[in-house]
């Protein structure tokens, strides 16, 4: 320690310390001298030594390169802000990225010991159901299996929240009260749910966020105690979230929740806490500290197969019930990883191609610099430190070059964060923290040691007599140069193919989305929801019954269809809402066709939409076969159901569905199908052929309505027309989400569009920088054939011929970087099969079309050098040196 | 005349740290007297060459074994001398106990070998 001290004060007084040592040793020459001993050596080496014992030469050689570093850059204004600029836009594009790849897959969960989290799943792979949800005795289970500090379950959904001036529709999640205490996140204001609380149904306790809180309560100091009305309920808010706090849902819908109510999901509006019977609620948990993953899972295994022998009635052999451990962080990640994977090797490529620019400028360079590093060799400078004083410069150009990319990173900060979609998971956790900082000078430094010492390594530019050498007759040493530019153009030109062909392939996906054809009509429709309350006790609420519900749609639906430029209309539950709902929405139901199926435990689960007769026809499925619902079908007349082409193709194959009878929703009476409509792509563009049941709405009462209205609206007024209208037949109902279907068919695409704009921006930058460097190259290799073409021209040749040559060798390097990039995109691509849609990662149109257009623009950037070729004077060239 | 019969003086370059603490250890001293102490002393077989004594003196300075201080010498200059610190002490003392051993070690092998 003391000796560090020592080190650093010399450092500080250095000035002081050498004067001194240099008075002792001038003292003692004296002393020698009038001894007569006046041989003392060389002095300034033995002073030299001395100061080396302190142990700073390396200080010293560094602020001596440094130094000598910017003297050169600034020497060279045109090469240093090239240099400087293409690795601002290299690292900076691939630091954005990182940023984003740091709070997504880096970070995903912002809570504390968040490995320990995981999410429970349940399946039945024995009837190929996954994720079936989870009865509440599997869940007691759980918290007395030992393996979990806290286990959670929770719903998802929206409420009505009445009382304050409009009534809202709130995204909501009941949660047991261990939630809070699970992930492990302290409140802004009061409390959170005791976890220790065992009220069996909802404890009318809730936590909102920041945002709620500001929103509909304006920010009131008093917000805590304050009775909320949710669902024709009172509820009583404990506690409020900090800012930053989001649910870690694994749908955007989760995700936004505002607000959680605790309930024990074991008495109303729940369903009695059997065995039996599922309830579609996620499930995540805390490991006991000090369990791994693998040691939780295997115990829960042994657990599984203990219930599944005490309880061989619930659990029917044949449905193989396992229940599934997962990182929660995978499950908020979800899809996602492999485009930004996808991003994040495109950018990469994009620095790499950087680097090999940025490269053959050094190199373009050098041949002015061998002089100079021939003199300073002979000056007794040794190779390691000529090699590091190579290497400080390039280091400085490309750390300058980061500082820049950061700066404008930070600039521009917002406007990129706006271009991310809205769907993105820890979208507020996306900022220039330490790590990223970290990544972005690790990344300079790379680049710069990629860039410096390529050069150097191609061209073995150290070896000094060959350096001397090349300076006594210019074209003739700069082969090797000339040879490590062929290569390096080749490199760049393959790096910039592959990244073309990436971005070729996802574009041709996008365009086989856009023009996919849906099975259903988006324009000149609109939607527009609302939802009606659903109290904990069924007693008090006014539409209990499908026939109570239908009076009220029936008086919605005739007051809507008497606004100005409204045609048609017609209304369902979110399941019918075309692309507009999460996965949470999805009602997925155990089906049972009669014949087949006979117990709720082995049955399949459907999806279930449920819709007005006019759905149909406003919306353009077209009917296959019999009948779709009329006016007539009623909660008195038997149950009918409309099915899809892929429903019918499941389960009733080379059969006729119609008249069939299946039982649904675990309710007693026999469902018949009555008619047959065409496959449409409601769930997202690129799935097809998702089995699907229609209910009429006047049969099964939908809680989550989507008014659908087709005609020539005004679509900024439209939503308080409906809300006016609604609100007339009922003032309690909110009325919220006015949007046509083009727009949510738009915002539907939204993540691909995304990837493709990046991959795209990088592909483009990439085409430009392999250009450049192409043109450079060549113009290189002209200005070095000035006098060979010269010589040709004064014999006689063609200056045609001269055109031809030069282009010949670019259309060489081209065919050899098409050749190494088509290779390398083979490869590639492969890995993007994830993330394509109705093209193959091979698709030979794209490798063709690109590798021309990569081609034709190698062509003309060679154009302009050969025509300064083929302008050559012959006379003028042979003067030249 | 016979000539005076005087070997060249040597440079012992491992043991000078050694050498220059036990000078100190005396009282404090300038580099050249350093230089000249050791000579003496060793009966004029010893010589200190400067190309070898500052860079020491400025490594034993790092280490912290001496320290400097202004004096006057005895041409009446304003010199820096060196003096022995605490750590200097305990490191003579630890060197010295470690030569000691060698040498009597190496003693033994020339006297029973």
């Amino acid at each position: 320690m003391g000796e560090l001290f020592r080190r650093i004060r010399y450092l500080i007084q250095r000035r002081r310390f050498d004067a001194e040592l240099a008075g002792d040793m001038e003292f003692h020459r004296q002393m020698a001298a009038r001894e007569g001993r006046g041989n003392f050596g060389n002095a300034l080496r033995i002073e030299q030594q001395a100061r080396e014992a302190w142990g700073w030469t390396w200080l010293d050689d560094l602020v001596h390169d440094l130094r000598y570093a910017c003297r050169t850059i600034s020497r060279s204004p045109g090469f240093s802000l090239i240099a400087v600029a293409t690795m601002a836009l290299g690292i900076g594009a691939t630091t954005a990225i990182f940023s984003v790849i740091d709070a997504t897959l880096l970070h995903p969960l912002p809570f504390p010991d968040a490995q320990q989290l995981v999410r429970i799943e349940d399946d039945l792979p024995g009837i190929a159901v996954s994720d079936v949800g989870i009865s509440i005795p599997e869940f007691w289970d759980l918290e007395n299996s030992g393996i979990f500090q806290y286990v959670s379950l929770n719903g998802g959904g929206s409420v009505n929240l009445t009382g304050s001036s409009q009534p809202a529709r709130i995204q909501f999640e009941p949660v047991s009260p261990t939630y809070f205490a699970l992930l492990g996140v302290k409140p802004e204001l009061g409390r959170t749910f005791d976890p220790n609380d065992r009220t069996p149904g909802f404890t009318l306790e809730v936590v909102i966020t920041d945002g709620l809180w500001k929103r509909e309560f304006g920010g009131d100091p008093h917000i805590l105690g304050r009775s909320l009305r949710l669902d024709n309920d009172t509820y009583q808010v404990v506690g409020v979230m900090p800012p930053g706090f989001r649910d870690p849902g694994q749908t955007p819908g989760e995700r936004s929740t505002d607000l959680w109510a605790g309930a024990g999901f074991a008495a109303d509006p729940a369903p009695d806490p059997v065995r039996g019977s599922r309830l579609s609620l996620g499930t995540i948990a805390r490991l006991k500290p000090g369990l791994t993953l693998a040691s939780a899972q295997s115990r829960l295994d042994a657990l599984v197969a203990a219930l599944k022998k005490q309880y061989p009635a619930d659990y029917p052999a044949q449905t193989e019930w396992t229940v599934r451990l997962a990182p929660l962080s995978e499950s908020v990640v979800g899809n996602l990883r492999q485009s930004l994977l996808l991003l994040f090797a495109a950018v990469g490529l994009v620095l790499l191609i950087g680097c090999v620019n940025v490269a053959n400028l050094v190199l373009a360079r050098a041949s002015s610099r061998s002089r100079e590093i021939a003199v300073r060799h002979a000056m007794g400078a040794t190779r390691s430190r000529l090699m590091r004083q190579l290497l400080t410069e390039s280091l400085l150009l490309s750390i300058l070059g980061g500082i820049a990319g950061l700066i404008t990173l930070a600039c521009i900060k917002s406007l990129l964060l706006g271009m991310i979609p809205e769907s993105f998971p820890r979208l507020n956790g996306i900022s220039l923290n330490w790590t990223v900082l970290g990544f972005a000078l690790a990344l300079s430094i790379a680049a710069g040691a990629i860039f410096g010492l390529a050069p150097i390594r191609l061209t073995g530019e150290l070896d000094v007599m060959k350096a001397i050498r090349q300076e006594g007759r210019g074209s003739t040493g700069s082969a090797d140069r000339a040879h490590a530019r062929r290569i390096l153009v080749v490199t760049e030109f393959a790096l910039s193919l592959v990244l073309m062909i990436a971005a070729g392939l996802l574009l041709r996906s996008f365009w086989q989305l856009f023009k996919v054809q849906l099975g259903f009509r988006p324009d000149r429709v609109l939607s527009v929801q609302t939802w009606l309350p659903e109290p904990n006790d069924p007693r008090t609420d006014i539409y209990r019954t499908a026939t109570q519900e239908a009076t009220l749609l029936r008086e919605i639906l005739r007051r809507n269809a008497s606004l100005p430029g409204v045609d048609e209309v017609a209304v369902g539950d979110l399941a019918a809402l075309p692309l507009g709902h999460g996965r949470d929405d999805l009602n997925m139901w155990p089906f049972m066709r009669e014949g087949h199926e006979t117990q709720t435990s082995q049955a399949p689960l459907v999806e279930t939409a449920i819709v007005s007769p006019g759905y149909f026809h406003l919306l353009g499925i077209t009917l296959l076969r019999g009948r779709v619902f009329s006016d007539q079908d009623v909660e008195t007349t038997p149950a009918v159901a409309v099915i899809n082409e892929a429903m019918a193709r499941a389960f009733w194959p080379n059969e006729d569905p119609v008249g069939k009878r299946f039982k649904l929703r675990r309710r007693p009476n026999w469902i018949t199908v009555a008619g047959v409509v065409a496959d449409a792509r409601t769930e997202s563009p690129s799935q097809a052929g998702i089995p699907l049941i229609f209910l009429s709405i006047y049969q099964f009462r939908g809680k989550d309505l989507a008014l659908f209205l087709r005609g020539q609206v005004d679509s900024s007024a439209i939503g308080d027309q409906v809300r006016a209208q609604v609100q007339s037949v009922d003032a309690e109902l909110p009325v919220f989400g006015a949007q046509t279907l083009d727009s949510v068919l738009s915002d539907s695409l939204s993540p691909r569009r995304f990837s493709l704009q990046m991959v795209g921006l990088f592909a483009i930058t990439a085409l430009l920088l392999a250009g450049l460097g192409i043109y450079g190259t060549i113009s290189y290799v002209v200005g070095e054939q000035t006098r060979e073409i010269g010589v040709r021209l004064a014999l006689g040749a063609d200056r045609r011929a001269i055109l031809t040559m030069v282009l010949g060798q670019g259309l060489r390097l081209s065919t050899a970087g098409a050749a190494a990039g088509l290779l390398g995109a083979l490869i590639v691509t492969r890995l993007m099969a994830g993330v394509l849609y109705g093209v193959s990662p091979v698709d030979p149109t794209t490798f063709v079309i690109v590798t021309l257009v990569l081609t034709a623009v190698a062509l003309a950037a060679c154009y302009l050098p050969a025509r300064r070729a083929m302008k050559v004077d012959p006379l003028a060239a042979l003067h030249y040196e | 005349m016979p000539m005076e019969l005087r070997p060249n003086p040597v440079t012992p370059s491992g043991a000078l740290p050694l050498l220059i603490l036990r000078v100190l250890h005396s009282g404090s001293l300038h580099g050249y007297a350093i230089a000249q102490r050791i000579h003496v002393l060793s009966s004029e077989v010893l010589a200190i060459e400067e190309g070898l004594l500052y860079p020491t003196l400025q490594k034993m300075l790092v280490k912290g074994w001496v320290a400097s201080e202004w004096g006057v010498s005895e041409t009446n200059r304003k010199v820096r001398f060196y003096r022995l610190t605490a750590a200097g002490r305990k490191q003579l003392e630890s060197e010295m106990q470690s030569y000691d051993r060698v040498t009597r070690a190496i003693q033994e092998i020339l006297r029973t070998a």
